[in-house]
This record gives structure tokens, C-alpha cells and sequence, in this order.
């Protein structure tokens, strides 16, 4: 036994992993009788199936007639600043406001690219402001504090 | 003459100023924001699904919807034609000969007969959904529990079934989105599931959220790992309108594509992808010069952009009837419904004609506006696809974000995003389509409710699912689907069918 696929073989871990873990989460909640099912009933259900079509992928990434493949490198340097600068929006959001949230999450993003020129980016960030202020406060009236709160009349 | 008078109540809803006014909307946003490259029609109405649940009226929001969806299905084909880069699977075969009528200096032409092709296809469609719809909603109403059980079975596999790739890890990736959907509190006993103690998972995660986390922002990941290499046709389209001698080549492949898009999109799965392979290969092979496909001949862009929007609009039809999403796109369509709580399914054409109508003859003016707006707006789009991925990316981000953030006015859908966008970029990286996983989360509650009431009635008998007749047969389609598919003869022919977009 030898795994020839390696994308199958980590799919069906993260398979085998999240499948176990509903599996186990479920048998917290009452399970019930098939008559009178509990709310831990189905989701059980799904997650030892999950789980063994995770099993099933682990198995199947070593059969013979698979084409040896490899797993592509994570870029982990995208996927950190990117999500990095989302959760800092959200973070910042409620606090500190739009304008300086949506500077934040447009200034951090854009060093995520590796074509990043500071001076574009600075006006991005106004251009964008400009556009948020029309089509998220002034359009559709959403509910967000614009300024931090600190410096509002 | 039933068909006329629903037509003309669906005029009536559809004619008037607001909804014509959001229609245009829709489709003018969903071109604009589906030309962007690598974003395909999945993430465009991901991004803009949270601005319809402001709506007030349910109609107008679901016609809005349908226009955006359109709108970013035609924005894909013509960044297909013109940068060569598909947005979505069934864009693929529209960049083999698109493009190349585009590097030949005839971008207008492939633009327009794709747009006219579109139109054709949608009209056509149109009139299906409004005859096929009544029909099959009438064998809808004979469901019980257990028929819905295993219809929504069927579906969830047919649609792993004529999807490429692994069918083991698309069943699997069903099964997770099913499992997501349990997340929430459950409606029979009101205990909160998988909530963690965190407030607000007791309502669920966010349809929208769960989207824009996998398509969107996965996708934006994905992308910056490359540098970028696009080539833009800048120089002026020049003529628009296909020569009368591309015209007359065009007329059969559109009835073609229509006729096998109609049909291929009820079947649950990658209809839209399906059905422009098809269509391409059927084309290919009954020319008489096969030798021009893949060098910009126009017939390779009519049949198959004629056939990808017929499939895409008669997938409506298993949604609004018996409220199966066929697809992701569906899938997304449904929880636009269940936000301005309407349960998709056979009652909404009754209940809720004036819905149900306007949304099907919207559908009509949609493609109509498609191609007023498209052919005199084609220099802009041309300018939005000069526009560089790094300029562009961090405002995808922010549209998201505030999205994201306005569908409850609160950050916590903002924070869910991230978690399955690292899914999402997992995902690709290891080869699993994501949308099943869509589909899946949109079913999981309803299948565990008609799974408990079914089991219910029977006192707790797994033998009800086989022994009622409907139910029977739906669960013997599903089997034979899966069997056929594992069968190695038929495996080949799948892998073959899907091997032209891999190369």
C-alpha cells in the first residue's frame, strides 16, 4: 500500500477528521429512536458517513491506476494577509468605524499581491472610501458607525 | 388557454416600474461584477445575494436575483471571449473558439452572436418553464415525507453524478454541507446544535456568508498565488454585428444548444457545464469543416453559449416546482426564497402566483435587457477588464465584507466568512469541488425533517422509504445512477467527456 494521490489522501482525512468530530459533537444531544428522532439523530447519521467516505478516499488514493499527484504548496503568505485584513475589518468595524476599518482592509489586502505599489494603493483606499460613503451610507443605508466614535458630534 | 392568462399575470408583475427598474439593476451589477476576471457567476451572486434580502417585496428581490444571475452568466463569457480566461466550467468551451475569433480582430461578432444566442435560448426556456412547471407541480402535491426523503436523495446524487471529478469526494463534500446546515438550533427539540455557546450560531450560519467565504474569497487566495498574464484585446471591437454569412452559420447550432441546453438542465447537476460540452462536441462533430473549431469558428460559440443559458434557465424548473436546487446557483436562488420566508416548492405556484409568474416572464426581459445593454456597452466592459487583479481584489474584498456584514448588521457573519474560505482554498487545493457542499447545506434541514416525519408515520419503519411506489423509484434511480457511473466502461466515457476542459 502506497498512496499515489496525494490530494485524495489529505481530502479524505479532512473527510475522516470533520466527519469524527460531528460524529462525536452529535452524541452529546439526544439521539432518540428512529420513531421519535432526538437532534442528535441525523447529524450522527451524516457523520459516520462522512467518515467512511473518508475512509473510502484514503483507500481509493492508493489504488494502482491512480496518477502519482501531489498536494501544490499552500501560499500561505495570501492566505494570512487576506484573512488577516478581513478579521481585522470586523474587528474594527464596530469600533473605529468605516472609514478607517475599510482604509485598514483595503491598505493591508493589497500587500498581499506581489505587484504591491504603495501609491496606487493610497488611492485606492480614497477612491473606495468615496464610492463606500455614496453606495453604503448614503444608498443603502446601512447600519455601521461611520467615524470612530470618539471624534462623532 | 390557462398558459396565456399565468403569462399575462406574470407581465403584469413583471412590467411594472419598480421591477423592471430592479430587473435592469441586477443585470446591469451581475454583468458588471461577473466581467471581472476570476470571479465567476457562483461568487457574483454570492457578493450581491445580501442586497436583495433588504428588499421588502419577495418578487422583486427573487427578479432581481434571476437578473444578476444572467447578468454574471453573459459578464463570464465575454471575459471568456475577450481574456480567454473562463470564469466558470461552462465558460470553458466558450474561450476554445471565442477567443480566437477575438485574436482574429472579430471580438464584436463572437460577442453579439453569444448574446444572441443567449436570447434565443432564454425565450425558448421561458416557455418551457411556463409549460412544464403546472405539470410537474401536480405530481409534487402527491408527495408525502418519505417522497420528498428520497427525491432530495436523487437530487443530491444526481447532481454528484453528472459533476466531474471524484464522485467519492463529491458525495462526501454533500455530506459536510449537509452537516453544516445542522448548525443552529433544532426546530423539534430547540436544542442548539454545534453552537459552541456562541449566540448567534444558534440561528445558523449564513447561506451567504458560508458562500462568499468558499467561492469568493478562496478564489482571491488561489489567484495571488500566481503572478498574473492576461491579455486584453484593447484595440477598438470594431464591428459588432455578425456578417450575414455568421449569422446564417450560427441559426442551427442556437436551435441545437437550445433544444439540448432545455433538456440537460432539468436533470439535476452541472447542467449549464453539461450541456455547452455537449453542445461544442455535437457541433464539432457534424460540421463540415471540423477543422476550423478551436480557431474561431462562430459556430463553436454560438451552440454552446446558446445551450449554457438554456440549461441555465430551465434548472429553474426543479427549483420552483418540487424546490430541489439542481445546482449552486439554485441552491443560492433557494436561500434568496427562504429569507423572505418562502419555502420553494409546488405550493409557491399556488399560493404565490404573482411570485412565481412575474419571476418566470422577468426571466424574458432579463435576457431582453441583456442584449440592449450588453452590444452598445461592450467598449466599457472591455475598459473594466484593462483593470489590473491587484487594483481590483481589495475591493471584491470590501464589497464582501460590507456584504457579509449587512445581512444581519452585525460582524459575526463577517468572521464566518473566514473559516470557509480556508475550506474553500483548502478545497482547491486538493482537488474538491466545492458547490455540492452548496447544496448540501441548503437541503440539510429539510432532509432531517422529512426524514423525522417520515419516520414518524412509518413508527419508526426504514422499510417506508421502499415500499411507498414514488418513493421506491426515486431511491432505484439514484441507485442506478451511482451504479452505472462506478461501472468502468461508463467511467471512461465520463472522463473522457470531461477531459476537453483539462486540456
Amino acid at each position: 500500500m502506497r498512496i499515489r494521490n496525494h490530494r485524495d489522501f489529505w481530502s479524505g482525512v479532512l473527510f475522516l477528521v470533520l466527519g469524527s468530530a460531528f460524529a462525536v459533537f452529535s452524541s452529546a444531544y439526544q439521539l432518540g429512536t428512529p420513531a421519535r428522532m432526538g437532534p442528535g439523530f441525523f447529524p450522527m447519521m451524516l457523520g459516520v458517513l462522512l467518515a467512511l467516505l473518508g475512509v473510502a478516499t484514503i483507500w481509493m488514493s492508493t489504488a494502482r491506476t491512480n496518477p502519482e499527484t501531489g498536494v501544490e504548496r499552500i501560499g500561505w503568505r495570501p492566505l494570512i494577509v487576506i484573512l488577516g485584513s478581513v478579521a481585522l475589518f470586523a474587528l474594527l468595524l464596530p469600533r473605529l468605524g468605516m472609514v478607517v476599518s475599510v482604509a485598514v482592509l483595503i491598505g493591508l489586502s493589497a500587500i498581499a499581491s506581489h505587484e504591491f505599489r504603495w501609491k496606487e494603493t493610497l488611492l485606492e483606499i480614497v477612491v473606495l472610501l468615496v464610492l463606500s460613503w455614496l453606495v453604503f451610507v448614503k444608498g443603502l443605508e446601512l447600519q455601521f458607525p461611520v467615524w470612530p466614535t470618539l471624534f462623532s458630534p | 388557454m390557462e398558459l396565456l392568462s399565468h403569462l399575462a399575470l406574470g407581465f403584469a408583475t413583471a412590467l411594472t416600474l419598480e421591477n423592471v427598474l430592479w430587473c435592469f439593476v441586477g443585470v446591469l451589477l451581475g454583468t458588471l461584477i461577473g466581467v471581472l476576471p476570476g470571479l465567476g457567476p457562483l461568487a457574483t451572486i454570492a457578493m450581491l445575494l445580501p442586497i436583495t434580502y433588504q428588499m421588502s417585496d419577495p418578487t422583486t428581490a427573487l427578479i432581481m436575483l434571476a437578473g444578476i444571475y444572467y447578468g454574471a452568466q453573459y459578464g463570464g463569457s465575454t471575459t471568456a471571449i475577450l481574456v480567454n480566461l473562463p470564469g466558470e466550467t461552462s465558460s470553458v468551451v466558450t474561450t476554445l473558439d471565442g477567443y480566437q475569433m477575438a485574436r482574429k480582430g472579430r471580438p464584436g461578432p463572437a460577442l453579439s452572436i453569444a448574446a444572441i444566442g443567449s436570447f434565443f435560448a432564454g425565450t425558448v426556456a421561458t416557455l418551457l418553464i411556463a409549460g412544464f412547471a403546472p405539470p410537474l407541480a401536480e405530481i409534487a402535491f402527491k408527495f408525502g415525507p418519505a417522497e420528498y426523503f428520497s427525491l432530495m436523495v436523487l437530487g443530491l446524487i444526481a447532481a454528484v453524478v453528472l459533476a466531474h471529478g471524484s464522485i467519492v469526494k463529491a458525495l462526501a463534500m454533500v455530506v459536510l454541507g449537509l452537516l453544516v446546515g445542522m448548525i443552529g438550533t433544532d426546530v423539534n427539540s430547540g436544542v442548539a446544535r454545534f453552537s459552541f455557546g456562541i449566540p448567534e450560531l444558534t440561528d445558523g450560519v449564513s447561506f451567504a456568508a458560508v458562500a462568499m467565504g468558499l467561492f469568493g474569497f478562496g478564489e482571491i487566495i488561489a489567484n495571488l498565488e500566481h503572478r498574473e498574464d492576461r491579455e486584453v484585446f484593447t484595440r477598438r471591437v470594431g464591428r459588432l454585428l455578425p456578417s450575414r454569412d455568421e449569422l446564417k452559420a450560427s441559426l442551427a447550432p442556437i436551435v441545437r444548444g437550445t433544444a439540448l441546453g432545455s433538456f440537460l438542465g432539468i436533470l439535476p447537476g452541472g447542467g449549464a457545464v453539461l450541456s455547452s460540452f455537449t453542445s461544442y462536441a455535437i457541433e464539432k462533430k457534424i460540421s463540415r469543416t471540423p477543422e476550423r473549431f478551436g480557431k474561431g469558428a462562430i459556430e463553436g460559440v454560438a451552440g454552446p453559449e446558446a445551450a449554457n443559458n438554456a440549461g441555465a434557465q430551465t434548472s429553474f424548473i426543479p427549483m420552483l416546482t418540487l424546490g430541489i436546487p439542481t445546482n449552486a446557483v439554485m441552491a443560492l436562488m433557494v436561500a434568496g426564497m427562504m429569507i423572505h420566508n418562502i419555502q420553494p416548492g409546488p405550493q409557491v405556484m399556488t399560493s404565490n402566483p404573482s411570485l412565481f409568474w412575474g419571476l418566470i416572464t422577468s426571466m424574458w426581459i432579463g435576457n431582453a435587457m441583456l442584449v440592449v445593454l450588453n452590444l452598445p456597452l461592450i467598449g466599457i466592459w472591455i475598459k473594466l477588464l484593462t483593470v489590473p487583479y491587484r487594483i481590483l481584489y481589495p475591493a471584491i474584498l470590501l464589497f464582501c465584507c460590507v456584504g457579509a456584514y449587512s445581512i444581519n448588521n452585525n460582524v459575526f457573519d463577517v468572521y464566518v466568512t473566514i473559516p470557509f474560505a480556508i475550506l474553500g482554498y483548502l478545497f482547491r487545493k486538493l482537488d474538491c469541488e466545492p458547490a455540492p457542499m452548496l447544496l448540501g447545506l441548503v437541503l440539510g434541514s429539510l432532509m432531517e425533517e422529512y426524514l423525522r416525519r417520515a419516520m414518524t408515520i412509518s413508527r419508526g419503519d426504514w422499510s417506508v422509504f421502499v415500499t411507498r411506489p414514488l418513493s421506491a423509484t426515486l431511491l432505484a434511480i439514484a441507485v442506478v445512477l451511482l451504479v452505472i457511473v462506478f461501472l468502468p466502461a461508463v467511467a471512461k466515457k465520463r472522463d473522457e467527456a470531461f477531459a476537453e476542459e483539462e486540456s
